[in-house]
């Protein structure tokens, strides 16, 4: 039995079923960003002045990730477009570039991720915290070493922007003695964290998600251009609309979580 | 596909680049403003996320071609945006019963 209406447009709504299929998906995409938006919309407004973190993320990378993001989506319009102009060779060119770039923006969140589970806060026994990343560890020697700096007042590790804080990193070997808490900079460490990782995970998920789609479309499923080309291109379509949608998250999650 | 429709999609490719560069100029734009001290901390957060909805129409517009699309998919996202809308209504008004200013980890 053929599937009606995968390449011709319903007469009723002038769109072929897969468009209409997309775009209600998006719909329900928009309310569950929308929902974890909202969400860090209270969790930053009900925040204490001062304990709102500003500058824990590396802008230059951030923003090398969105422009990476941003090249994705033209290369990925710019596939469709040349199976539209009945350019195949194109269309693979520039669908190995989006899957080339989609692996490089996970990769580099993925350092991003490393980087905070490798920073640790820790509280010590004079009333201290030591901030920085672990440079040993081993469970059988009586210290650890980091590569940050101590501070007097908790408050200092938060707004790093505002007080200008000369990051003035060194090697400090902490006896466990002296150890009363000792956290990594994971989603459990505080809220702020826990709505990075939160959106962002999610986020790359659906990055994940898109890439395996258009390595499909791009390797395997490519074959159908041979024998049903506009319902080829239909599905190139599709999966644009779902990559552009990833983009334009990401278009609003890099200033609020990096720059603001 | 004949040679006037290729054409005519030859001119929709060179709008497509036009809006790229736009959308690196924008990503630029966020983070030098991002840095310029506006006084208050509240004008940098209006811009950037002015700039970024401002990014997001070429997205949605261009790329995603809602500028020139059907009139179901314009009713699915109105209704879409109505919720939208209300959740964000609900985020305000429990903003009204959040304990304010209490959240310190």
């Amino acid at each position: 039995m053929d599937i009606p209406y995968t390449v011709q447009p319903r007469p009723d709504t002038g769109l072929y079923n897969a468009k209409v299929g997309i775009w209600l998906f998006l719909a329900s995409e928009v309310m569950l960003f929308g929902a974890l938006f909202s969400s860090y919309i209270l969790l930053r407004v009900g925040t204490q002045e001062g304990y709102w973190p500003r500058g824990w993320l590396n802008v230059p990378i951030g923003t090398f990730n969105t422009l990476v993001l941003i090249t994705s989506s033209i290369t990925t319009v710019m596939a469709w477009a040349s199976l539209k102009m009945n350019q195949f060779g194109r269309f693979k060119v520039f669908h190995a570039c989006t899957l080339l770039l989609a692996l490089t923006f996970v990769c580099i969140k993925s350092y991003e991720y490393h980087d905070k589970f490798t920073h640790y806060e820790i509280t010590l026994a004079d009333g201290r915290f030591a901030d920085g990343h672990v440079v040993a560890n081993d469970p059988k020697a009586d210290h650890v070493i980091i590569s940050g700096r101590y501070v007097a007042d908790r408050k200092d590790l938060y707004d790093l922007e505002a007080r200008k804080a000369p990051h003035h990193h060194e090697e400090l070997t902490i006896p466990r003695s002296q150890i009363v808490k000792m956290e990594r900079y994971g989603p459990w460490h505080n809220t702020y964290l826990a709505i990075y990782f939160t959106l962002t995970g999610l986020h790359a998920l659906h990055v994940i998600g898109g890439t395996i789609v258009i390595g499909f479309l791009w390797g395997p499923g490519s074959k159908m251009w041979e024998t049903d080309p506009e319902r080829f291109t239909n599905r190139v379509e599709v999966s644009g609309l779902f990559w552009h949608f990833v983009d334009l998250v990401w278009i609003f999650l890099f200033p609020v979580l990096y720059l603001i | 596909m004949t040679a006037q429709a290729q054409e005519d999609f030859r001119h929709h490719v060179r709008r497509y680049l036009y809006v790229f560069y736009a959308l690196i100029f924008g990503t630029l734009v966020t983070v030098g403003a991002s840095f310029i001290p506006f006084g208050n901390h509240a004008i940098n957060i209006a811009v950037a996320l002015v700039i970024a909805c401002g990014k997001a129409f070429l997205v949605a517009g261009f790329f995603m071609h809602l500028i020139s699309e059907r009139k179901m998919i314009y009713g699915l996202l109105a209704f879409t945006a109505c919720f939208f809308l209300g959740l964000m209504f609900l985020t305000v008004s429990a903003y009204a019963d959040f304990p304010r200013l209490t959240v310190t980890h």
